[in-house]
């Protein structure tokens, strides 16, 4: 087990250069000078621009640039925003935003989708489950942004019981709505995956044995059922914390929230190099080790994958 | 039963009239979109306190939904439609579920047929059977713990202690079953269901594991409901014996009754099918020519008076050998923890030869490395060291253009007819498909000889169109037999071809087998556990156990006076071979 967790880890460190080295090359390859891009209308005097270009390294060769930047990375220099901010203080500003929603949604997909869907699996064919179904298939199919702005229609602005935007700082409570949103397609997959895997469940050989044991209705269906109906969905679940962690931007956008998405964007329009670099060397960090947490969920859920290691 | 206290009472003075189980006028159905489709109609069936039954039949005879009724646990949209299920007086048909989960292990207990699929592969054994033992309030706590060593031990897993926290897929297929045996009998139940107990298992553990079933219930008390499609292992089993056939009891009666002087033609059929009491049922019908008339089962004569002419026919047109193996082994590496790796001799130095037209048996049990040769000998697998010729060529590293001859010359047919047929591939197109993969004729030539296939498998044009999932068991393995035969091949390597089968149909396949053999002069390697069916078709059998050949001699030496001491006990293990029949 910790064998096999070691060799992950090591595979993280060429994924990591990998990512980085990708994105700097394309942030470097976008046509366009950032520079002047940051005076817009007015070009300030050439030898301003020498300055800026030398301060953020732009004179240097790419590979250098990268070089430069990596180094700088490993002694905690995340480098700084055109802005003169440092990068570090934008990421420690966001991050924990996103964090928040993220694990919010992930909460509630999880918690609504298993419950749901095991009721679903458990009366296959019967009323909940066709509209569980229906109400899955509409919810992977709607658009994110059309449930954000139904959402905020009528719990924020006819019924009032939530603000329609975030504040700053972003506290729990006003999160609450824009997680749901966000967990929305998610939880619409869980609640399709966890049913066919409880119905298949239901069928299987060791489900009638442990029956025939004269094991309770209730028993079997928690111990025996849903235990082994969870592997995949716990799988998914993993993969999912990435995606919500990066792909808030839309929910991000609708509620105005300052998280990881909007920075991206804006740091991307802009040009700016080692702002776009750092937080996707963050994020695919995340999702490397969010595919590690699965693969390790996965072996203590499943003996078989524990022991084949 | 739910107040124990008061029922021993009346039960002393009345064990005598009140059967353990009594079904009178069973009828179960399955609901579908065309209506109820019914598997039991209307059977009757009575089992006493101490007793052993068995109901016996092929697959789709409602022997296995009978049980299930039984313990109220019908598969899908199954539903009792009419009759009822006495259990110690009360009605099953009539329990709610509540009153059955309080049955269930406590009362009845229920041995399944598939060991592999029937532990839950999350949990550990321990927890599986305290499970069990707890439900049935037997025992709590740290006593529910010495108790499930104690049910293990009992079933026959002598380091029960060590081996509580391991998973079902650390346990080879006969510890599960014992694990299965433990959990059915764990809370001493007044009756038990073996549902097909051993049928996924090899023949001496099959033994092992019955013999172990019979001591426990006999101490025990317990009756036995066993469910079979082994009329010989039924017999062996059991005092009474039920025989089904499409939901309907033929006939039924103390076991050795039935097979000596079976009433019902399917019965008869049966009897003369039952590849485990082949041996014995040739020597019965060779003495009695003047009654062959009365049997006709397979048109003329009997099928193993047929099988065993062929078989004398061949042995002497017989001349040099077509496959030669000379001392081959082969050395898989397993990776263990870490960087380790252990060395797994599968094959040791093993030599062998197949004489052209003959049929050489290959026998053992599981992990005997048998099917391990089967690859060797088709190029699928590397030699560790060792040669094998074809036709007096050495295959070592042929490849390319001749490597494509070899395989047109060596065609396989494996075991499992429902996972080696592509089910998105109609069955023309499947049995064209070697004839497409090295581009032999033109599109009509192989529809022909799609056509010409078909009728040498005995199946009807139309099936060229039908898909491997519309197919029985049996017409699927005729699939993969016509395949195998597409491209003219000369020799068939046979791996568990018919181990899947039910005994009817295996006899089918059998037959069909010998028959294109002596039509085609064909040349098989026939892989299997089963030394019954060897007797039928083999002229050459090598019985393998761990790696090695431990006797290679003719079919009837090593029936008849086999010395060596595995093979005895392979033959021994036959069910029912210790079954005298005849007069």
């Amino acid at each position: 087990m910790l064998w096999y967790a070691g060799k992950r880890f090591l595979q993280m460190i060429p994924v990591f250069f990998g990512a980085t080295f990708l994105i700097y090359f394309m942030v470097f390859a976008v046509p366009g000078d950032p520079i002047a891009a940051l005076y817009g209308d007015r070009p300030p005097a050439p030898g301003v621009i020498e300055l800026l270009r030398a301060e953020y390294n732009l004179d240097k060769p790419f590979i250098v640039q990268y070089l430069l930047y990596i180094g700088g990375l490993f002694q905690g220099d995340f480098g700084t925003t055109f802005s003169g901010r440092p990068v570090a203080d934008v990421m420690a500003q966001a991050f924990p935003i996103t964090a928040r929603l993220a694990m919010l949604a992930l909460a509630i997909e999880a918690f609504f989708g298993i419950i749901v869907g095991l009721i679903a699996g458990l009366r296959k064919g019967k009323l909940f489950d066709a509209s569980a179904l229906v109400i899955s298939l509409l919810l992977i199919s709607v658009p994110t942004f059309v449930v954000g702005f139904v959402l905020q229609l009528v719990f924020g602005i006819q019924l009032g019981w939530a603000r329609t935007t975030v504040s700053g700082d972003a506290p729990w409570n006003e999160l609450i709505m824009p997680a749901i949103v966000l967990a929305s397609v998610s939880f619409a997959y869980i609640v399709r995956l966890t049913r066919a895997s409880v119905a298949d469940n239901l069928g299987a050989d060791f489900v009638r044995t442990a029956t025939a044991k004269g094991l309770s209705r209730r028993r079997v269906v928690t111990v025996h059922v849903l235990r082994n109906s969870l592997v995949p969905v716990v799988t998914y679940l993993g993969v999912d914390i990435g995606s919500l962690m990066v792909g808030a931007i839309v929910t991000e956008g609708i509620f105005n929230i300052n998280g990881v998405g909007g920075t991206v964007y804006r740091a991307i329009t802009l040009g700016e190099g080692p702002t776009v670099v750092s937080f996707v060397a963050v994020m695919v960090i995340i999702f490397v080790l969010a595919n590690l947490l699965v693969d390790l969920l996965y072996a203590a859920l499943d003996p078989r994958i524990r022991y084949a290691k | 039963m739910t107040n124990p206290e008061t029922v021993p009472v009346t039960s002393q003075s009345s064990t005598e009239e009140i059967p353990l189980l009594k079904i009178r006028g069973l009828e179960v159905g399955f609901e579908t979109q065309r209506g109820v489709v019914p598997a039991v109609r209307g059977i009757d069936l009575t089992l006493y306190q101490g007793q052993s039954l068995a109901i016996v039949g092929e697959s789709g005879s409602g022997k296995s939904t009978t049980a299930q009724a039984v313990i109220g646990l019908l598969p899908g949209t199954g539903k009792v439609l009419g009759g009822s299920i006495e259990f110690e007086g009360n009605d099953l048909t009539k329990f709610s579920d509540a009153q059955f989960a309080e049955v269930r292990g406590s009362q009845i207990g229920y041995v399944p047929q598939d060991p592999m699929s029937n532990l839950n592969p999350v949990w550990s054994i321990g927890f599986q059977v305290e499970e069990a033992i707890k439900a049935n309030g037997i025992a709590q706590g740290k006593e529910a713990r010495q108790r499930t060593i104690e049910v293990l031990n009992e079933a026959g897993l002598s380091d029960a202690s060590e081996r509580l926290k391991q998973f079902p897929h650390q346990f080879s297929g006969g510890m599960r079953q014992r694990v299965l045996i433990g959990i059915g009998l764990s809370a001493r139940p007044k009756l038990l269901i073996a549902d097909e107990p051993t049928s996924a298992l090899d023949v001496t553990v099959q033994r092992q594991i019955l013999d172990h079933l019979q001591t426990l219930t006999r101490d025990y008390g317990t009756s036995v409901l066993f469910i079979t499609h082994d009329l010989g292992l039924a017999a062996e089993r059991a005092e009474q014996l039920v025989v089904m056939y499409k939901g309907k009891v033929v006939e039924s009666g103390p076991s050795r009754t039935i097979l000596e002087d079976p009433q019902h033609p399917y019965t008869q059929r049966l009897v003369a099918a039952a590849p485990s009491l082949a041996s014995r049922r040739i020597q019965s019908i060779k003495s009695h020519k003047s009654s062959d008339n009365d049997i006709h089962i397979f048109g003329q004569g009997s099928l193993d008076d047929a099988l065993i002419a062929r078989a004398a026919s061949r042995e002497s047109g017989a001349s040099k050998d077509l496959i030669t193996v000379n001392n081959i082994t082969k050395v898989y590496e397993i990776r263990k923890q870490g960087f380790r790796k252990d060395k797994l001799l599968a094959v040791n130095d093993i030599s062998f030869g197949v004489k052209k037209g003959t049929t050489t048996a290959l026998v053992g049990e599981s992990g005997s490395g048998k099917s391990t040769v089967a690859k060797l000998i088709l190029q699928l697998e590397s030699l560790t060291s060792g040669t094998i010729e074809f036709d007096g060529v050495d295959l070592a590293g042929i490849k390319g253009e001749e490597l494509l001859k070899f395989r047109r010359r060596v065609q396989p047919v494996f075991q499992d007819p429902y996972g080696s047929l592509d089910p998105q591939y109609s069955v023309g197109n499947t049995i064209a498909e070697p004839l497409l993969a090295h581009r032999l004729g033109t599109a009509k030539e192989r529809f022909n000889r799609v056509s010409e296939l078909l009728d040498q498998v005995s199946l009807p044009q139309a099936t060229r169109h039908r898909y491997p999932g519309e197919l029985s068991g049996g017409q699927r393995q005729r699939v993969a037999i016509a395949r195998a035969l597409a491209l003219k091949p000369e020799v068939l390597i046979l791996d568990e071809a018919v181990s899947a089968l039910d005994v009817l149909v295996q006899g089918q396949v059998l037959n069909l087998l010998t028959e294109l053999q002596s039509e085609l002069d064909l040349t098989y390697l026939f892989i299997t556990h089963d030394l019954a069916v060897v007797r039928l078709v083999a002229d050459n059998v090598c019985v393998m156990q761990g790696g090695r050949i431990v006797e290679a001699a003719t079919t009837d030496e090593v029936f008849e006076n086999s010395s060596n001491p595995y093979t005895r006990e392979l033959l021994d293990a036959i069910p029912g071979a210790n079954i005298k029949l005849g007069s």
